[in-house]
């Protein structure tokens, strides 16, 4: 088959595996602190009502869309959710562009007309985050379907919350890519709420459980562990990629605020203790900047001065976004049709 | 040398063996698409001629399998999904309506959806109320979608062949009933815009303007007004979108009377569109409001003269015709 809309753009090169092991995890480190930053602007920008819609944190769950983003190439697909913009962030998407479209603006990825849920971006493969929960299992299984077809070598993750278990579709396409061995690796995020409920009052048996009945290739992790995701995610992206078929993976983690911006008062699903818990004794960046330290690859000033790096970006991405203009209003009636 | 005739049936094979060939990113995937070559044995041939890769049997799982081919199409390949009986769309809705039909909007124009679904609509087959339905209003309703029906195998050929080359997710419905109609069908490699309709026959003194099998019903009831010296004017939209507005207008303004005719339900359905459209276009221009038929609005009965009563035929379209014509 020819290849006229698909030619990889990047070597088969991991886009986090440059360098040293110090220079990987570092990047790691800016990465995930990059995305703690964006979404604690996000957080002010919606507070300041500047924002439009709702605001979906990723805060809490960083290192896995980091771990597995950094066993990806850059022409390999993600998929996303409504709690999207860690995963567009780590694919590589760049943060004035994305606080363009989170606040409408025509310099956004979508020229605006996305927004926070629905955010796409072709150059780093993101496939456009999905405001359909479980809504985008189809998509990513199709592209992996086309990889498999054409040749092209490249793999889909398929990210998705806990709650997604709940559609039936994700079991037809799952079905489907066993039976068909396709390219593709099922990522459950269990932030262990769906919206206000807990995940163990919406789902019957195991999560594994429902990749074991497939036959599907399916492990979980600590999803606060960054190294520990990125090493399971590389042998199961490596293992698709070389025709061992789809994988699943269960990554247990915890969103820190809200279901989005205004869920505020929580006690009634879950306790402030318990939020307490996992913000302090399982926070993934402070987890990994132990292991920095332990190892000598980083002081608290050198990582300080990540931190502050990365804050001058995000509230210079800010600004840039409030200054754009909005899409012009005859803006409404493009692309409906490509 | 006499014209070439092929069915309906071979009209869409032929399409798409062709488009096939010219285009190896298209592929077929549905369910019993490849060696049973579907249950209507529209597609017989095509996996002995393309292959197992790229004519491809699915499990029955109609919502995972247009979810692959709208991620399959926005990655580059031009699926061609079959969805044996239209009435089964109803599983596909999500992955029509909220993806396909909105990634190339919502991406700002970055992504495109290549993709075609194939499916049927049309009762009087005896199959019941899940097996009969004309549902393409649904489709017809979101932005982002474009809908065929064809009404006769040339127009089938020529219109999946677009279909197949548009940029945009297009759903193509066929009449069931119409598989084994026969008619003439060129060799060579023509397609047909999608937007333009048909005069299938000019008339002066009223319009039907119909869709689908009932392009074939309005041709026979012109007939029966023929002989009762009414000249009948068949037009046929051919896609419900995008719409031919002016088409419909500029015949209902010659005529002076329009009854539109499609086998889905009126209320809120592609009849109370196409009317709309004809009355705000040709509004004083007409003798006569514009009249609906379409089928009854009941789930369609398995019982054969329940099930005949459902749908216009000739003779009921014959009737409306006439009476607005020659009022007594
Ligand atoms: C099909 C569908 N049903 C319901 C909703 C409303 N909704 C949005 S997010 C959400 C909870 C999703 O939970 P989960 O998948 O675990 O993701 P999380 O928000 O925890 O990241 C719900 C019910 C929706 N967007 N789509």
């Amino acid at each position: 088959m020819t290849t006229a809309t698909s030619k990889p753009q990047a070597g088969p090169k991991p886009a986090g595996a440059a360098g040293t092991e110090k220079e990987k995890w570092l990047h790691a480190y800016r990465q995930m602190v990059s995305i703690r930053l964006f979404e604690e602007q996000v957080n002010e920008v919606y507070t300041r009502a500047l924002m439009p819609g709702l605001a979906h944190l990723y805060s809490g769950e960083e290192a896995i869309a980091v771990g597995i983003c950094q066993a990806l190439r850059v022409d390999d697909y993600i998929t996303s959710t409504h709690r999207g913009h860690g995963h567009c962030l780590a694919k590589g998407a760049s943060p004035d562009r994305m606080f363009a479209e989170l606040l409408g603006k025509e310099a956004g990825y979508c020229r605006g007309k996305g927004g926070s849920m629905h955010i796409a971006d072709p150059a780093t493969g993101n496939l456009g985050a999905n405001a359909i929960v479980g809504g985008s299992v189809g998509i990513a299984t199709g592209a992996a379907f086309t990889a498999k077809t054409l040749g092209t070598g490249r793999v889909a993750v398929c990210f998705f919350g806990e709650g997604a278990l709940g559609q039936g579709s994700l079991y037809e396409v799952m079905n489907l890519a066993q039976l068909w061995q396709l390219p593709v690796m099922y990522v459950c995020e269990n932030n262990q709420y769906n919206e206000y409920t807990h995940y163990q009052e919406t789902t019957a048996g195991t999560i594994l459980g429902r990749a074991a009945a497939f036959g599907i290739e399916a492990a979980s992790v600590d999803g606060q562990d960054v190294r520990a995701v990125n090493e399971v995610a590389t042998r199961l992206i490596e293992r698709a990629r070389s025709g061992g078929g789809p994988a699943f993976l269960q990554c247990d983690t915890y969103r820190y605020s809200g279901h989005h911006v205004g869920d505020i008062n929580r006690e009634y699903y879950r306790s402030k203790q318990e939020e307490h818990l996992w913000k302090t004794d399982r926070d993934p960046i402070l987890v990994l900047t132990k292991w920095l330290t332990e190892r000598g690859y980083a002081d608290a000033a050198s990582l300080d001065q990540i931190a502050s790096e990365v804050r001058a970006i995000m509230e210079s991405a800010v600004k840039f976004a409030i200054a754009a203009p909005y899409p012009n209003v005859d803006e409404v009636e493009k692309h409906v049709y490509a | 040398m006499p014209e070439r005739e092929l069915t309906f049936a071979q009209a869409v094979r032929e399409a798409l063996a062709e488009e096939m060939r010219r285009d190896s990113r298209v592929c077929i995937i549905g369910e019993d698409v490849a060696e049973a070559g579907t249950p209507f044995k529209v597609l017989s041939g095509l996996v002995e001629e393309f292959g197992a890769k790229r004519v491809v049997d699915t499990p029955i799982s109609e919502a995972g399998f247009t979810g692959v081919a709208v991620g399959a199409a926005m990655t580059g390949l031009r699926p061609v999904v079959d969805i044996m009986f239209g009435d089964f769309i109803t599983l596909t809705m999500d992955q029509m309506v909220n993806q396909a039909a909105k990634a190339h909007y919502m991406s700002g124009g970055h992504w495109k959806v290549p993709m075609v679904m194939r499916t049927t609509l049309g009762a009087t087959r005896r199959s019941a109320a899940q097996h009969s339905q004309s549902l393409h209003a649904w489709f017809s309703h979101v932005p982002g979608l474009k809908v065929v029906l064809p009404s006769t195998p040339f127009d089938a050929k020529g219109l999946l062949k677009t279909a197949i080359r548009d940029e945009n997710p297009v759903i193509f419905f066929e009449d069931k009933m119409m598989y084994k109609l026969k008619g003439p069908v060129p060799e060579d490699d023509y397609t047909i815009p999608l937007g333009v309709a048909d005069v299938k026959r000019s008339g002066d003194d009223i319009t039907l303007v119909a869709t689908s099998s009932m392009v074939q019903v309005a041709l026979g009831a012109a007939i029966l007004l023929e002989r009762e010296g009414i000249s009948a004017e068949v037009v046929d939209p051919r896609t419900t979108w995008p719409l031919d507005e002016k088409t419909l207008i500029d015949s209902a303004k010659k005529t002076s009377r329009v009854i539109v005719l499609d086998e889905g339900y009126g209320r809120y359905g592609v009849t109370a569109e196409l009317a709309a459209v004809i009355a705000e276009g040709a509004f004083y221009d007409l003798d006569a409001p514009v009249k609906r038929m379409g089928a009854m609005h009941v789930p369609i009965p398995f019982s054969p003269p329940l099930e005949d009563a459902t749908v216009p035929t000739e003779q009921t379209v014959f009737e409306a015709a006439r009476a607005m014509c020659k009022p007594s």
